[in-house]
């Protein structure tokens, strides 16, 4: 059983890693997006992310240097072997395992086409606002703030994203048959969303409450934009544990090709 | 008249004679293509919406949401108006001399046209 | 009037200093340079995106990586704002880019060089943005209204960019051996490339320069290449780094420093689609504007109903 600082430096991690490996993955679109405007919207995004995820690291990196003032040396060797001596958001970006990431799987996948790519953000962004809207009441006051901070962000993505999911959904009929196979894709990837794991539980998070919000508004969104939500599908789950798809492996050889090469370095 | 540009300027590379601007033909029959909008953009509270340039969306509410990404990414705005660029009317330059030198003599609509004295003070 | 007339009034205009609008008369050829040299400068924003958005994915550090993108984004920006002002001229969008993906319209052929280590991510900010902000400072005073107003943005923009790269390569003079050689090897690159980016010599040029006199360029290719030169080679030495020329020495009669010569034979075989990567380049615009045809046609075909819907109902209402 980890004590609650490991919890919350772990939770902090599984928030991290999710919004940063999401980034990554938007970012490939940077030059290569359906027309320029769109290009700039979702590169907007990924931005957004990336500062999110940094302020995660950030706040993890302090209370794990802390507790490793503090002579907890096991706590320490939980996040990382070769994350070095003095812990930064880099180290715990760059310097940690495919099995040591805890991001959600959905943000592993890869991005497919633009349907795929904007309903993954839609559906996370949905779960993202009312997951932090639970957070920024929590009682760790330095999480709260980077939550409350980020909800702004998070509505606009909403707003954007779910726009998107409208307009294929009820644009032509290549673009429905599209959303429909991003549906098929994507949809096992939400379970994992709404199970706490070990870390998560101390959280104060109602998941319950989450997950009925979430499909609440979802369900809106699609019935407007004529798509259905799948039923009985069977959830991977595992990505908030270190059990990831094949796809991570591939994200952080790139993400950390650098960090790895070139040791000890500044950039 | 005959221009013999031979000399590849940085933005000009040189290229096809039948490259872009030797037919300058309106093709909006493609299918994927969105329409253009004029964006204007108030910086600040009290001054004036003004033209920053134009974008293509397919409505206005993605007109807005292109310009917000567009034009205010270094929060140079705080209110966005757009235009479908096709709605605006452009008064005719070669009118620009009945429509505004009229306006050239009439120099008693400035308030400088008037000489007060001094002891007036500031008016 | 006869044509000769409004000739003279344009340039009369031109030698005033008057910028000329998109409505206004101007002579064909005026607005076909324009055309092709405003959407050829967009393309090369555009094409710009690629090598540097290459080494996104593989930032060394998240706060490069979020300069990086921020960065690259600008870019696409950039572009735009540039296609708006050719658009202004009576040619579309999708023409414009229509003739960037068959190969018939050119970019800037820096672009089609690889960028091959992170250092090139300095190396490009640093040389190659630099000397892209020598010519469009001079742009900003382009005759064209759109074109100049478009410029005046894109250079308040652009000094993060040459800045970023500088300082890029900054840290890595001053960090290990590795990081130092991978500096230097991504300046001996870049050096040569970023000086043909001012194109051919004056002395090449025809004698009737129709772009000086309409006042769409406002100064010459040597000239500008020249202020780069002298720029860099006082700016290396703060790099502690050293350009790959052995000719360049200050010459203190000109006050300015000689340098070796281009190798021009390079310089036209990239232009002509032999650069190491041009193929690259526009397949991959290629495939981003065709891949993202279904997409367009979708938001339009979205837009066209809920217009339709929203008409209907205004009827109902006012029935």
């Amino acid at each position: 059983m980890q004590n609650l600082a490991q919890q919350l430096i772990n939770y902090l991690l599984h928030l991290a890693d999710t919004t940063l490996i999401l980034s990554q993955r938007n970012s490939e679109w940077c030059g290569h997006g359906p027309v320029l405007e769109q290009d700039i919207a979702i590169t907007n995004i990924s931005l957004d992310l990336l500062g999110q995820s940094r302020n995660f690291y950030q706040y993890a990196a302090q209370l794990i240097n802390e507790s490793k003032n503090m002579q907890d040396t096991k706590a320490l060797s939980s996040f990382g072997e070769g994350v070095g001596s003095e812990i930064t958001e880099d180290s715990l970006a760059y310097l940690r395992t495919e099995r040591e990431f805890k991001n959600l799987l959905l943000t592993e996948l890869p991005n497919g086409d633009w349907g795929q790519t904007i309903l993954r953000q839609y559906l996370f962004s949905q779960y993202q606002y009312l997951l932090f809207e639970q957070l920024q009441q929590n009682k760790d006051e330095q999480l709260a703030a980077i939550c409350t901070k980020a909800l702004k962000e998070i509505k606009y993505h909403i707003r954007w994203s779910s726009e998107w999911v409208l307009r294929l959904g009820d644009g032509t009929p290549e673009s429905k048959q599209r959303m429909l196979v991003a549906i098929n894709e994507l949809w096992r990837y939400i379970g994992e969303m709404f199970i706490a794991v070990d870390y998560e539980k101390e959280m104060n998070i109602d998941l319950i409450a989450l997950q009925n919000n979430w499909a609440e508004k979802v369900d809106v969104i699609f019935q407007e934009a004529t798509l259905s939500i799948p039923k009985n599908t069977f959830m991977q789950i595992g990505g908030k544990t270190g059990t990831h798809t094949e796809n991570l492996g591939f994200i952080l050889t790139e993400l950390q090709y650098m960090q790895r090469a070139y040791p000890n370095s500044q950039w | 008249m005959k221009i013999n540009l031979t000399k590849y300027y940085y933005g000009d590379f040189g290229g096809d004679e039948n490259v872009a601007g030797n037919e300058v033909k309106k093709t909006n029959d493609d299918a994927s293509a969105w329409p253009l909008w004029e964006i204007f953009v108030r910086s600040k509270q009290g001054l004036d919406h003004k033209h920053v340039g134009s974008l293509h969306a397919t409505d206005a509410q993605m007109a807005i949401e292109n310009a917000r990404d567009v034009y205010t990414r270094r929060q140079e705005g705080v209110s966005i108006w757009v235009i479908e660029s096709k709605h605006i009317t452009a008064s005719n330059p070669d009118e620009a001399g009945e429509l505004y030198e009229p306006a050239v003599d009439k120099i008693y609509r400035h308030p400088t046209f008037y000489v007060l004295p001094d002891e007036v003070g500031h008016m | 009037m006869n044509i000769q007339h409004f000739e003279q009034l344009f340039q009369s205009k031109i030698d005033k200093e008057i910028k000329i609008e998109s409505k206004d008369w101007m002579p064909e050829a005026y607005r076909k340079t324009n055309i092709r040299q405003i959407s050829q400068h967009a393309h090369s924003e555009i094409v710009g995106m690629l090598p540097e958005g290459n080494w996104i994915s593989r930032a060394p550090s998240l706060k490069r990586k979020a300069i990086l993108i921020a960065k690259v984004q600008d870019e696409a920006g950039h572009g735009l704002y540039l296609y708006s002002a050719a658009e202004t001229l009576g040619m579309s969008r999708e023409e414009m880019i229509a003739d960037l993906n068959s190969g018939k319209a050119k970019y800037s052929s820096i672009f089609n060089y690889p960028s091959l280590t992170w250092a090139d991510m300095g190396a490009i900010g640093w040389l190659v943005d630099g000397a892209a902000i020598l010519n469009q400072v001079m742009l900003c005073r382009t005759s064209y209204g759109p074109y100049a107003r478009a410029l005046v943005r894109i250079c308040k923009e652009e000094s993060f960019h040459q800045r970023q790269g500088f300082e890029t390569l900054l840290v890595l003079s001053k960090g290990t051996e590795e990081q130092k050689a991978m500096c230097q090897d991504a300046i001996n690159r870049w050096w040569w490339p970023s000086l043909m980016m001012f194109g051919p010599k004056d002395s090449e040029s025809t004698n009737n320069d129709q772009s000086m006199k309409w006042k769409i360029k406002r100064k010459t290719n040597d000239e500008l290449r020249q202020q780069f030169v002298d720029m860099a080679a006082e700016q290396v030495k703060v790099l502690g780094m050293a350009l790959p020329d052995d000719k360049l020495k200050w010459n203190p009669t000109t006050k300015h420093y000689n340098w070796g010569e281009i190798n021009w034979d390079e310089f036209w075989a990239v232009v002509k689609g032999n650069g190491p990567c041009n193929k690259q380049r526009l397949a991959a615009r290629n495939k981003a504007h065709n891949d993202g045809a279904w997409v367009r046609e979708a938001a339009n075909a979205y837009a066209v109903k809920k217009a339709k819907a929203q008409a209907a109902k205004e009827a109902l209402e006012a029935a």
